[in-house]
């Protein structure tokens, strides 16, 4: 053979790793240039100052947002991977693990459309809520707002993580769990004290993911709730379309980045807490 | 235990899995109503007139719909064929050559799904525009297949790693060369898998909305688009039978992904 094993296979990976570099690390870096960039050219933080300026409630607004989305989406694939492992009612589980499943991997933009009809003032949620008489026809509100976001972000994400979920939780010794059971402990004491211990890592990387892609979704916004507060990703496309402001737009994608790194760290910390540990 | 207590607790399980299943199907059964409203306003709890008006309109073999429709399936299959050129080769590198720092490779193809892609996408578009190729089919193509090469190289990878080495070597012992093993043994049973990437990139780039509107304005527009454009437009009708349509492929690929990505591949998968 004319080339060794070593250099076929980089021959072989190189136009992938071409493709990832051209459109994903040098605009990566072009958007860092540009955060940092001065009008006049040099290093500055302007484009920094100018973002905060504007946009200091939306940077707040979006961290709380993807944080409170994050959580219960959290809570809901516990409590989803948890009836679906420890559930002893065979109908229940049945039909808990064929529904659960349907948003996984409807589009964003179908989910933000569904949510857009559903939590209408006059939307089927409220309708139903009137005519099982849960609700006077005066009380409806409108959830299209921080509200209507949570909710298609948790709505189309718990599939996701409940799946992950499900898996890790199928996977570990059955033998603890049912001791557990045995010594008298009740199901959610052996799902919160004994089971989700064990899957914590799979459920952190499952929720980080999740936290970067709500970061990264400008149809839910956009279609869901109103002009303002409303996510970064919004803002970021207004400065583009409207201004052509690259450098601000940039400066607002740096700092989602930071947010995304952060989750990420936390992940990495106590993955390597963990490993210094056993 | 009490019957009575044991009773309780499955009837408050029934009502909780009722309040479950109306929280997950409600959204889409608003959607589908909204598709064969005719006329459906306020004080009205269901449509006034149901009718599949909205139907004809969009799937007129002249209307925006139907172009919307062979635009994004275009893209997907192009998108397809760009990721999987590009995987398969990546794919067995990664998952039988000697490489050096392959983890890092394999991270460097996560990379454009770890980031936030908003601020990507806007450079992305600033450069396609300088080299005069914004809004062409061509660069919505690549951007979709940047985004989906994550799944389509771990997957190849995978499926890659899961064929049986014996197989292989057989066929070397008897004469045939390298090149001829992998297309007639390596290859086709590593297939389903590499089917399974390729499905799972035709439904992301189908679905793919962000990258789209800022690299294939105002000249491309696939069907989530025309979502968009007539959501914000308030035309629900043509929004939702839109949004019905991309709804069934996913909702297909959802049921039967098991039937392609067997059990011993999905174990592998970032491995």
């Amino acid at each position: 053979m004319s080339i060794s094993q070593r250099q076929l296979a980089l021959l072989l990976i190189a136009p992938g790793l071409a493709l990832v570099a051209a459109l994903f690390l040098y605009p990566l870096s072009f958007s860092l240039i540009s955060a940092f960039t001065g009008p006049k050219g040099g290093v500055s933080l302007d484009a920094f100052r100018k973002a905060w300026e504007l946009y200091s409630g939306d940077v707040l607004f979006t961290v709380v947002i993807v944080l409170a989305s994050c959580s219960f989406t959290g809570l809901a694939a516990i409590i989803i991977a948890g009836t679906l492992t420890l559930g002893e009612n065979r109908w229940i589980v049945g039909t808990l693990k064929a529904l659960y499943r349907w948003p996984l991997f409807i589009p964003f933009i179908v989910a933000a459309q569904c949510m857009r009809t559903f939590l209408a003032k006059n939307g089927l949620m409220n309708n139903s809520f009137v005519a099982m008489g849960l609700m006077e026809p005066l009380q409806a509100v409108s959830f299209l707002d921080w509200r209507g976001i949570i909710a298609t972000f948790v709505w189309k994400q718990t599939p996701f993580v409940a799946l992950l979920l499900a898996g890790a939780l199928a996977a570990i010794d059955r033998a603890t769990l049912e001791a557990g059971r045995n010594l008298g402990a009740s199901r959610l004491r052996v799902l919160v004290e004994l089971a989700l211990p064990q899957v914590m890592p799979q459920l952190l990387v499952a929720l980080v993911l999740s936290f970067v892609t709500m970061l990264s979704v400008l149809s839910v916004p956009m279609m869901v709730a109103g002009s303002q507060p409303t996510l970064l990703t919004v803002d970021m496309a207004f400065r583009i379309n409207a201004y052509g402001d690259y450098a601000t737009a940039n400066a607002l994608g740096v700092i989602t980045y930071l947010l995304s790194a952060g989750a990420a760290i936390i992940y990495l910390k106590r993955g390597m807490a963990k490993e210094s540990a056993s | 235990m009490m019957p009575l207590a044991s009773s309780l607790r499955t009837a408050l399980a029934v009502v909780l899995l009722a309040a479950f299943a109306f929280v997950l199907i409600g959204p889409l059964a608003n959607l589908a109503l909204w598709s064969v409203a005719e006329r459906w306003y306020t004080p009205y709890k269901l449509p006034v007139t149901y009718g599949t008006r909205y139907w004809q309109q969009v799937f007129r073999p002249s209307g925006d719909a139907m172009a919307s429709l062979g635009t994004s399936v275009w893209i997907a299959v192009l998108t397809v064929v760009v990721a999987l050129a590009l995987s398969i080769p990546a794919g067995y590198a990664l998952a039988r050559l000697k490489l050096p720092a392959r983890a890092l490779f394999m991270v460097v193809f996560l990379l454009p799904q770890a980031f936030p892609s908003v601020a990507i996408y806007i450079n992305v578009a600033r450069v396609f525009y300088q080299l005069g190729i914004n809004g062409t089919v061509f660069a919505v193509v690549l951007v979709h297949a940047a985004h989906g090469l994550v799944y389509s190289v771990w997957i190849a990878a995978a499926a890659f790693g899961a064929v049986d080495k014996d197989l292989e070597l057989a066929a070397r012992n008897i004469g045939a060369s390298p090149l001829l093993t992998f297309f007639s043994v390596t290859l086709p049973l590593a297939a389903p898998g590499i089917v399974a990437s390729g499905i799972f990139v035709f439904l992301e780039s189908l679905d793919e909305f962000t990258g789209t509107f800022f690299v294939g304005v105002p000249q491309v527009t696939t069907l989530p688009l025309l979502l968009y454009n007539a959501a914000m437009g308030g035309n629900y009708q043509v929004a939702s039978i839109t949004a019905l349509i991309l709804l069934v492929p996913s909702v297909l690929f959802m049921l039967f992904i098991e039937r392609f990505l067997r059990a011993d591949v999905l174990a592998k998968v970032g491995a």
